[in-house]
């Protein structure tokens, strides 16, 4: 006990003292929390919106006054012809172009029908999605406005079915994006923190020859590996903890269920994170090797975890990797546990995977560790 | 001239003689891509939602058989009371309930109009959103099919083209990030990396008394990656020219161009990175934890940056990455030539610029 002690004392010492480190431990991490939690939404607003107008009628001035109207689009230029649309669609400048034809108003009131013409930037598929449902919404309401100026009176009862469908958003009624990307970023910095540190740490005692020098001590393999991946963990839980201050007090993110639990589910998922980076740690030679991997695997599972797309649209193959992913547990526990106020049995079957994850991880890391060179 | 050739070459012969690491460098930017460009998509696919219809009449019927003959969802619970909606969602499993008013198809035909809450779980509110905009488009297609005898006047029928994606796959807008990513991360990680590695290891100190100049070293660090950030370029275009089926519209020789320009950029980081960090593990944080995140959430890859908070806006203007997925989607998708992007070459080249002036500075000839 005392020799893991002492370990544990001197890899805490070679933390500490390296200045250049602590703030991209610390600082680094908060800081992104901080900005970046903002940056993460789908929502779809200022939308860059030009129009072109060969009608010049007043119903086309009402209809532009309409999107100018939305908080959706930012009306940023009319252009007088389809050349110049084109060009500043292709230069970015605008993502939508509506596009008003000649004798607009005529048709509408003549042959009470007309058509209007819209073109989407549509390489974000989703946003132009959106976008399309805005514009025909807006479309839609001016189509109920000029109906009631202008039909017969007897006409005016004719009016079609309609399906309401009453939107209703469940434990985050103002679907404020923040509330659920915090808590998911703080997974990430975690995780990254806890894996990168670990997984050098061992090889740069190799890469520099110090290895062979702890490998004549009298520590015990299972001594040694307690002693180099307890800071860490240490370290993890360090950063859970100032990163749920800070999202409390600045984001004010909900935290309904119990911390108890977290903290739990967080310990034992930092073991896994350990053990793996330990593992690479034996299977590489130089640090450069070690990162490599170690990146390869982080961008994995921030990529496949669900925080910033769907898991549930993914192909099916695609949704079998992600049951290996680490991430994506730790993020459905966090949402589970501060945003619903899950309790133990929901969160057992997550629990559960990543306790047996993290007891196969170290076996293999600790057996993988060889005391000879 | 010959010892600065003869600089190079030992380098080539460190890279190539480390087997490992040149099969992770070339092998995981292509098991990135692979995985990535089939797998993330910000489509919804198979959400799981549950119904619990108080009207169980013919028209809920229809309706639920148009939801669950879509691709966006399937039915994997019925419900029959309204407390049932909360364990439903805290079993985690099922992201919408729908439920459907008592007397729906009664209220359609006599009050012409129906009502039906579209409950969702909004712990994800992208998700969230998206889901109740897919079920009120069936909601409203339906709704269409029944009106269609009805004629109704002064309609304003928009015709909506999509360009430069008429098909709306996601794989348009995620390969040129995922491109972008890796480039970036590789090629200011492997240049900050083994510039520090030699002043962890103590070689540093046996280059700078070489006859070679400070400047012809750090070149001839940079040289060696300049070629094999080209060869991964080279391999994930064409990875996503012939297996997304992503378009060249442009000019394949300046998509070429500019991800030299980009490499070249991403290289003057890490050389930066390196003139900062004292040891691998720090060159190695920095260029991690640094970097990662931003790139990936700040740089357009994901996430709209017109929708973000304005200081976020301005924030993304110096992430390199957010350049250059401009430009690719510019040459790739919609196939513009220089003169529609040389805003943004011309930004990523004052970035180089800087980023090698401020190393200069900042690169010290002697150890302490």
């Amino acid at each position: 006990m005392r020799t893991i002690g002492y370990i544990i004392q001197k890899e805490f010492k070679q933390i500490f003292r390296n200045k250049g480190m602590l703030p991209i431990i610390f600082i680094l991490p908060i800081l992104q929390l901080v900005v970046l939690s903002n940056a993460a939404t789908y929502e779809v607003n200022n939308i860059k919106f030009a129009y072109i107008d060969s009608d010049h009628s007043s119903t086309s001035r009402t209809l532009i006054e309409k999107f100018d109207a939305s908080s959706f689009f930012d009306v940023l230029a009319v252009y007088p012809s389809d050349k110049q649309a084109t060009s500043a669609m292709l230069s970015g400048e605008v993502d939508v172009v509506i596009e008003i034809p000649n004798h607009f108003e005529r048709d509408l009131l003549k042959e009470k029908s007309t058509t209007l013409g819209v073109r989407i930037n549509a390489i974000d598929g989703s946003a132009a999605g959106v976008k399309g449902g805005y514009i025909n919404e807006i479309v839609q309401d001016f189509n109920r406005e000029v109906r009631l100026d202008y039909m017969d009176a007897s006409r005016r009862d004719i009016k079609p079915a309609m399906i309401w469908g009453i939107p209703s958003f469940w434990y985050n009624t103002s679907l404020d994006y923040k509330t659920f990307m915090v808590p998911g970023i703080l997974v990430l910095l975690v995780t990254m923190i806890s894996l990168f540190l670990s997984g050098m740490n061992i090889v740069r005692e190799k890469e520099i020859g110090t290895l062979e020098q702890l490998n004549v001590t009298p520590i015990s393999k299972s001594q040694f590996i307690i002693g180099k991946l307890f800071p860490f963990w240490v370290i993890g839980l360090g950063l859970l903890t100032i990163g749920l201050i800070l999202a409390k007090i600045i984001f004010n993110t909900p935290m309904l269920g119990s911390m108890f639990l977290l903290y739990v589910y967080t310990s034992v998922y930092i073991l896994l994170i350990l053990g793996m980076g330990l593992f690479i740690s034996n299977y590489t030679d130089t640090q450069q090797q070690a990162m490599f991997i170690a990146w390869f695997f982080v961008v994995i599972f921030i990529l496949m975890s669900g925080l910033f797309t769907p898991i549930e649209s993914m192909p099916k193959w695609a949704q079998i990797i992600t049951e290996f992913n680490p991430i994506k547990y730790f993020v459905e526990v966090v949402r589970m546990l501060l945003l619903k106020g899950s309790g133990w049995a929901d969160i057992l079957p997550q629990l559960l995977k990543t306790f047996a994850c993290a007891v196969i991880m170290n076996a293999l890391a600790v057996w993988s560790y060889k005391k000879t060179t | 001239m010959k010892r600065f050739i003869g600089f190079i070459q030992k380098e080539f012969y460190h890279i190539f003689r480390d087997t490992r690491s040149l099969f992770i460098l070339f092998g995981m930017p292509i098991a990135q891509i692979m995985l990535f460009g089939f797998a993330i998509t910000n489509e919804i696919n198979n959400v799981d939602i549950a119904i619990l219809d108080h009207a169980k009449d013919a028209t809920t019927e229809e309706i639920i058989n148009k939801i669950s003959s879509s691709k966006y969802f399937s039915i994997k619970q019925m419900i029959t009371r309204e407390a049932d909606i909360e364990t439903a969602f805290q079993k985690g499993k099922i992201k919408a309930v729908l439920n459907f008013e008592k007397d729906f198809a009664k209220n359609l035909v006599v009050e012409e109009s129906a009502k039906v809450q579209i409950i969702t779980d909004a712990t994800d509110p992208n998700t969230a959103n998206a889901i109740t905009n897919y079920i009120t488009s069936i909601l409203q297609n339906y709704q269409q099919s029944l009106n269609k005898d009805i004629q109704l006047d002064y309609q304003i029928i928009p015709q909506t083209r999509m360009v430069y994606n008429a098909e709306l796959k996601s794989v348009f807008m995620f390969v040129p990030g995922v491109m972008t990513i890796i480039l970036m991360l590789v090629s200011a990680m492997m240049t900050s990396i083994s510039i520090t590695r030699e002043k962890e290891l103590g070689t540093m100190e046996i280059l700078l008394v070489s006859p070679l100049k400070p400047f012809q070293v750090i070149i001839g660090k940079v040289v060696p990656y300049i070629f094999l950030s080209i060869i991964n370029a080279a391999i994930i275009v064409l990875l996503s020219i012939f297996i997304f089926k992503m378009p060249v519209e442009g000019s394949l020789f300046l998509l070429g161009a500019e991800s030299v320009l980009f490499i070249i950029t991403s290289l003057a980081l890490g050389i930066l990175i390196s003139t900062i960090a004292k040891t691998q593990q720090s060159a190695m944080m920095i260029s991690l934890m640094g970097l990662m995140l931003p790139v990936i959430l700040l740089s357009g890859f994901i996430f709209p940056i017109s929708s973000m908070p304005t200081v976020l806006q301005i924030i993304s203007n110096i992430i390199p990455a957010k350049w250059f997925i401009i430009i690719i989607k510019g040459i790739m998708l919609k196939g513009v030539e220089l003169t529609y992007i040389w805003k943004e070459t011309l930004i990523l080249i004052g970035m180089t610029v800087f980023f090698i002036v401020l190393s200069i500075k900042k690169y010290k000839i002697r150890l302490e």
